[in-house]
């Protein structure tokens, strides 16, 4: 009994000096909601450790796959299971958006979590074969809006995904009234539909820079305009953005995290704080560089309206495709 | 010759100390981590990237060290699919239809000696294949589109009739449950979710891993529990350990036609080492299977699947290297990190990289001779797990499978469905229904419907695109010979019976 006191007592103690003291994340745990391997894998395990390469969180930071439902396994545990867990970091991106816009994750919304920070996109481009009959983005816009189902759009996510978003936010952009004629193939990634490009079965593609730099780079793709706020360096830097052309799309494919809702303010503002000076790092730009991501940074609250904004826009463009 | 100088040059890049070494761990560790179930190559390489990169490894070796994992976890693979009857992947599934019954036989030995020497062989066809067909390849493979792909699906699906035995209406409807078990999850078509009972977890299907070792595995567990209750401990033989030059020579022409179908098939993208295997399996037992003994524990029944899945192996890195495009997951793995390492395989990538292509090239020669010499030693100390007594090997099995679904994914409904699916795989094995076509149909099944649906979204709609190209009549011809051929030898033994009988 008394034994037992003693242990209270100490607890109650190290409860008091725990939270008298300022927020230091121990043990922290990224999740990422995927297999190993692709974007979010990626976001924790080579992302995420430059913060204690920083000395940003004390110790290693371990990563844990948690695959399903596209992010909806782990989007369920950590609004579920983790509420107030503030040593945890989960890995998001636009493909997350996207799936809470299309209520994908059933029963969940997008302000059921903390949102915690972009670092780095990926943007979108407008690609076809070299020898195609679209010479510019005004050809192709031209086509679309004589015949919305005159040609064949592929990309590397599912109906609805970010790869068919981006074809219809410039469908729209360009005026065409019937979105839901314009035809959109899926494949399970971009390779795949890079190759329909290639072998002529397809006309064009709508993926990202990081997945089509080896074709870029061979001439064996031509983009007609990069989906950015302003032109990309390298093999790039020649290709217009769509805005420049007159069509105002962006088409970013940011990568960043979030936290479990319920964490302080306090301990939100420390992590919010951390993410700017990992974004600020040379070790983080070099490593952002090398895979093809351009800058984009989004933290703390402003991200949190960032993202709660896209996901409302996101449901406007389902609303009008009828899904 | 132009090609035989570089391959030179390629092994005075290989044999230098640190990459030896690499190519050592590498096909090691990827023995290891296919002896392993659910774990896999590719999470295996993905785990190490951010490691290799923290080392400062140099490229080279670190391409080196991935492609030695890669095809090294499929001489692994075999050993517990032979030994335990526990498949890691899809792809030594048709290696279990005989190896298992012939470590059941005392003829563990020779089975595991006999995949070895398989996957050498396998895996050197496909190198050389590597070496002189690169380039020609590529071109292949940007050809093959939806529709061809469909068509090629449809050509395995008929040859499905060789992996169900006597039991072909069984066949069938095993086949059915694994069609139907492939339709759960997010149609990536529409988006829409089917079978999914609002569960999230079921929204990315079914994963092959639980599937597999639940059929397999665990169903092997529940009847090893039985068969003590009944049966007491039954004698294991070890029996030889090495193959005969005559079981060798036996298996030699299988080995070398499964490495080529294993090759090419290997080339296609997303097509794989599961296709590979299933296929040189149904070839063998058309081409050589006069007796019927396949299914029962033939040894050419396992050479042939384990030359096709290593070749398959080697194959899938041609697109990955040539035109960029992955050809399997462990291959879109490596493809990430040796973008990150800003080397951008591609088109241009063995002719602006000619050292580091030819270096590989020369380090799979080196790496296959490796496992070989690495594996046959070692088949004397693997036969002993079946010299472990039922009363640590059952919970033994039990814990690897249950312990490395939960490492994968961390999922306790992974954990119930696999149970689910071993007392599936039981009561199927007590009727005699065949588990192979599940499995077959679970892998094919997905990618037959998209790639239908694919070819008609990209074509408007309009069906003359199944038969749009010469490549795609060529497999409708396939398609049609190895569906009639069985069915005319059928009616003529029918009439040949009726003829004896009147006679």
């Amino acid at each position: 009994m008394k034994m037992l006191k003693v242990f209270a007592l100490v607890c109650a103690f190290l409860f008091v000096q725990q939270s008298a003291m300022a927020f230091e994340p121990r043990n922290v745990l990224c999740i990422a909601p995927s297999d190993p391997g692709g974007g979010w894998d990626f976001t924790c395990r080579n992302m995420a450790p430059i913060l204690s390469d920083l000395d940003l969180v004390k110790g290693r930071i371990r990563t844990q796959n948690m695959p399903g439902a596209g992010g909806g396994v782990a989007y369920a545990h950590v609004v579920g299971q983790q509420k107030g867990n503030a040593n945890l970091l989960v890995a998001a991106s636009t493909a997350t958006t996207t799936r809470l816009a299309q209520k994908m994750f059933q029963g969940f919304d997008a302000d059921d979590v903390r949102w915690l920070a972009a670092l780095g996109a990926d943007y979108g481009i407008v690609a076809v074969s070299p020898n195609s009959r679209f010479k510019t983005l005004d050809d192709l816009v031209a086509a679309l809006k004589d015949n919305p189902a005159g040609m064949s759009f592929v990309g590397g996510s599912a109906v609805g995904g970010w790869d068919h978003l981006k074809m219809l936010m410039l469908a729209d952009a360009a005026g065409v009234e019937n979105l839901k004629a314009v035809r959109y193939t899926s494949f399970s990634s971009g390779g795949p539909a890079i190759i329909e490009i290639m072998g002529g079965r397809a006309d064009v593609f709508t993926g990202d820079v990081s997945e089509s730099l080896t074709q870029l780079e061979a001439g064996s793709l031509k983009v007609l305009a990069v989906l950015g706020d302003a032109r990309l360096p390298g093999v790039l830097a020649d290709v217009p953005t769509a805005k420049e052309l007159g069509y105002d799309v962006i088409g970013a494919n940011w990568r960043g995290f979030y936290l479990p809702a319920g964490v302080s303010d306090e301990q939100y503002a420390y992590w919010s704080d951390a993410m700017k000076k990992l974004a600020a790092s040379e070790k983080f730009k070099t490593l952002r560089e090398q895979n093809g991501l351009a800058a984009f940074e989004r933290t703390g609250t402003e991200m949190d309206e960032f993202v709660l904004n896209q996901v409302k826009s996101l449901e406007k463009l389902f609303a009008r495709m009828g899904q | 010759m132009d090609a035989f100088q570089s391959l030179m040059q390629g092994f005075s890049g290989a044999l230098i100390p640190i990459n030896l070494l690499v190519v050592f761990l590498g096909v090691t560790a990827g023995t290891v981590i296919g002896m392993l179930p659910g774990i896999g190559p590719i999470n295996g390489i993905a785990i190490l990237i951010p490691i290799t990169f923290a080392l400062g490894i140099d490229p080279t070796a670190m391409l080196i060290l991935f492609a030695g994992i890669y095809y090294g976890a499929q001489y692994g693979n075999s050993i517990s699919t032979i030994l335990l009857n526990v498949p890691g992947t899809p792809s030594s599934v048709a290696t279990a239809l005989d190896g298992h019954p012939m470590a059941k036989s005392g003829r563990a030995g020779p089975a595991l000696a006999i995949s070895a020497i398989a996957s050498f062989v396998g895996g050197t066809v496909a190198v050389i294949g590597l070496m002189f067909l690169a380039p020609v390849l590529s071109k292949w493979a940007i050809r093959f589109g939806p529709a061809e792909y469909f068509v090629l699906i449809l050509f395995t699906f008929t040859m499905l009739s060789a992996l169900s035995g006597k039991q072909f209406i069984k066949g069938l409807l095993a086949t059915g449950i694994g069609l139907m078990l492939a339709t759960i999850g997010i149609d990536g078509g529409t988006g829409i979710p089917r079978y999914t009972f609002g569960h999230l977890a079921f929204y990315d299907g079914l994963d092959f891993a639980v599937v597999t070792i639940g059929l397999f595995a665990i169903s092997e567990v529940f009847l090893l529990i039985e068969q003590t209750q009944t049966a007491g401990e039954v004698n294991t033989k070890l029996g030889r350990v090495m193959v005969t030059l005559k079981e060798f020579l036996s298996c030699w022409w299988g080995m070398i036609r499964s490495a080529v179908t294993g090759f090419l098939i290997g080339v296609l993208p997303g097509a794989g080492a599961t296709i590979a295997s299933f296929m040189a399996y149904a070839t063998e037992q058309r081409l050589v299977d006069k007796k019927g003994t396949f299914g029962t524990g033939d040894i050419r029944a396992v050479a042939a699947p384990e030359s096709a899945n290593n070749a398959a192996v080697s194959g899938a890195l041609i697109p990955m290297l040539t035109l960029g495009v992955p050809g399997s997951g462990t291959t879109a793995v490596i493809l990430g990190a040796l973008l990150a390492l800003n080397l951008n395989p591609g088109p241009l990538f063995i002719v602006q990289h000619a050292d580091m292509f030819w270096t590989l090239i020369a380090s799979m020669y080196i790496g296959n001779i490796m496992l070989l010499v690495l594996n046959l030693p070692l088949v004397g100390l693997f036969v002993k797990v079946l010299l472990i007594p039922r009363y640590i090997l059952v919970p033994g099995v039990a814990m690897i499978s249950y312990g490395a679904i939960y490492a994968a994914s961390s999922s306790m409904t992974d954990l119930m469905l696999m149970t689910g699916f071993g007392l599936l795989g039981y009561l199927m094995r007590k009727t005699d229904f065949p588990l192979a076509p599940v499995i077959l149909a679970l892998v094919l099944g997905p990618m037959m419907e998209t790639s239908l649906r694919r070819a008609l979204s990209l074509s408007n709609g309009d069906w003359g695109v199944l038969f749009a190209s010469p490549l795609v009549l060529v497999l409708w011809g396939l398609v049609a010979v190895s569906a009639f051929v069985p069915l005319i030898r059928t009616l003529r033994r029918a009439r040949q019976y009726n003829d004896s009988e009147q006679h």
